[in-house]
């Protein structure tokens, strides 16, 4: 579904990755793993259109990506919720949700996927009238993946959905990912937190220094003793 | 006066608070939209009330194109953005105020004839000059319709979700740009409506602009910076503040009252009466 082939993206000269290649095919949950500066948030960014790779290709459904406008990404079927989420802070949970089904407007049904939404984060439903920037740390990543989720997307690309949440709530977001794999969506997740993410993932990607170090099944990977050694921690 | 004002600076604060953009050209927009409202009168005898939609219409394009050719390339400067983009708004103010002396000439115009112009209207014993309440009433009209826009549909809830965050949008789907044109459209638009109704009564001429674009800036700092609202509520204040200090003071100190109001404003309140910045 997703092939991204050789991609290199640099910052002003600093290369974040370099020679990336990952697969992702329908209906599978991948997780990207890898310390801070790895280059997991580049990838991502580099996929979305949000960063211009410098080289390699990125094609979506038999369709190149890069060098796309992101809002022409967006609606070719990827929805990608960032590190920091983007809401539009001062806008109520209703219009940010609203501002989801944009590409939608007009049609009758634009507001669809909303029932998935209330299902996976009900509390979201308590709060439509509050600003986004009201909602706590944990509420505001549920209203991001719920405003990806109105775009109606075949691929949710998530950065680090775990970020800043208290730990409650990141089991809450882990368990409404498989719920939205189940939902017919496939997801690209990049953590830190390994071990969640594989535990919830089928393939796994490792990444060091803007390189994949490792790639295989989840469940092989987690096994690897030097990776229960050098993430794990056990 | 003051609601025109209000009307003014309404498409000042739409541009800025959008995209943090001043536009110095402000005035010479509403330099541009008096010439139309003057020429359509002159050789086609459109009436400038009638003419009006077609000069906001003619504006939007105008506002639009000028974002597209212009200020989308100034806002890509990498280092000084914000001096670029005033350079290079001041630039197309002095461009367009040169091109308008060399194909218009300085010559004073006006439009002698108009349906409204020069005529009163007695409200409860009190005369009022008929332009100028047509003007307040097409303000009001103006600036309920932008405020329907931007609640009610959704280019304007994506308006105003680019003026939160520009660089979230197209997680959306929604090309930045694009609202960027529509924002500069929707201020020219604006600013052209107040020059249609202003040309009935105002003497129109290549530096006409100037003053009216200061006040306009004074108003929108009055209001508060990024608020729509705020700016029309403070054109309000400044038109009222204008006419009693020209009861008092003589007429050609007019101004002064507007200035003195302003600074105390900005003493106590450096963000403006109505901003949340």
């Amino acid at each position: 579904m997703l092939s991204v082939h050789e991609v290199t993206t640099a910052y002003q000269g600093l290369v974040a990755i370099s020679a990336v290649s990952i697969e992702v095919q329908k209906g599978e949950i991948v997780c990207v793993a890898g310390a801070n500066g790895a280059g997991k948030s580049t990838l991502l960014k580099s996929i979305a259109g949000a960063e211009r790779p410098r080289s390699g290709t990125v094609t979506f459904d038999g369709k190149r990506l890069d060098g796309m406008a992101q809002h022409h990404i967006t609606a070719t079927g990827i929805a990608y919720v960032p590190e920091n989420r983007r809401l539009f802070p001062r806008l109520s949970v209703r219009d940010n949700l609203r501002l989801g089904s944009y590409l939608y407007r007009g049609e009758a049904n634009r507001e669809e996927p909303l029932d998935l939404v209330f299902t996976l984060f009900p509390r979201l439903s308590e709060r439509l009238e509050q600003r986004a920037e009201t909602l706590s740390g944990g509420e505001q990543q549920m209203l991001a993946i719920g405003r990806a989720l109105m775009t109606r997307p075949r691929l949710l690309m998530l950065d680090e959905p775990s970020q800043g949440i208290m730990p409650k709530l990141v089991d809450e977001i882990f368990q409404a990912v498989k719920r939205i794999r189940d939902a017919g969506m496939t997801v690209l997740i990049v953590e830190q937190r390994m071990a969640e993410c594989l535990e919830i993932a089928d393939r796994a990607y490792i990444l060091q220094t803007g390189r994949v170090l490792m790639q295989g099944a989840a469940s092989e990977i987690i096994g690897n003793p030097d990776v229960r050694k050098a993430y794990l921690g056990l | 006066m003051g609601l025109l004002y209000g009307l003014i600076a309404v498409g000042l604060a739409l541009i800025f608070g959008l995209m943090d953009v001043t536009n110095f050209a402000h005035g010479e927009f509403l330099m541009i939209a008096m010439y139309l409202s003057f020429f359509l009168f002159a050789f086609f005898a459109i009436d400038p009330l009638l003419s009006a939609p077609l000069v906001a219409a003619a504006m939007f394009v105008f506002g639009a194109v000028v974002y597209l050719l212009v200020v989308r390339f100034a806002m890509r400067a990498k280092a000084n953005a914000g001096m670029v983009q005033i350079f290079t708004t001041f630039g197309l103010a002095i461009l367009m105020r040169g091109l308008a002396q060399f194909f218009f000439t300085p010559d004073y115009r006006s439009i002698p004839q108009s349906w409204v112009g020069g005529k009163t209207i007695s409200i409860a014993g009190i005369f009022l000059p008929a332009p100028q309440l047509i003007g307040a009433l097409v303000s009001i009209l103006a600036f309920a319709g932008l405020y329907l826009f931007i609640h009610r549909t959704d280019f304007g809830r994506a308006l105003e979700a680019t003026r939160e965050d520009p660089g979230a949008v197209a997680l959306v789907g929604i090309d930045k740009n694009r609202v960027f044109a529509l924002g500069w459209g929707l201020g020219a638009a604006l600013v052209g409506l107040a020059g249609a109704i202003m040309a009935s009564f105002f003497y129109i001429y290549p530096d006409v602009g100037a003053s009216f674009a200061l006040i306009a800036y004074v108003t929108v700092a009055l209001g508060g910076f990024g608020s729509v609202f705020g700016a029309f509520a403070g054109g309000i204040i400044v038109g009222l503040v204008e006419a009693t200090t020209a009861l008092v003071l003589p007429p050609s100190l007019k101004s002064v009252g507007i200035y003195a109001v302003y600074l105390l404003v900005v003493f106590i309140r450096p963000r403006g009466l109505f901003g949340s910045m």
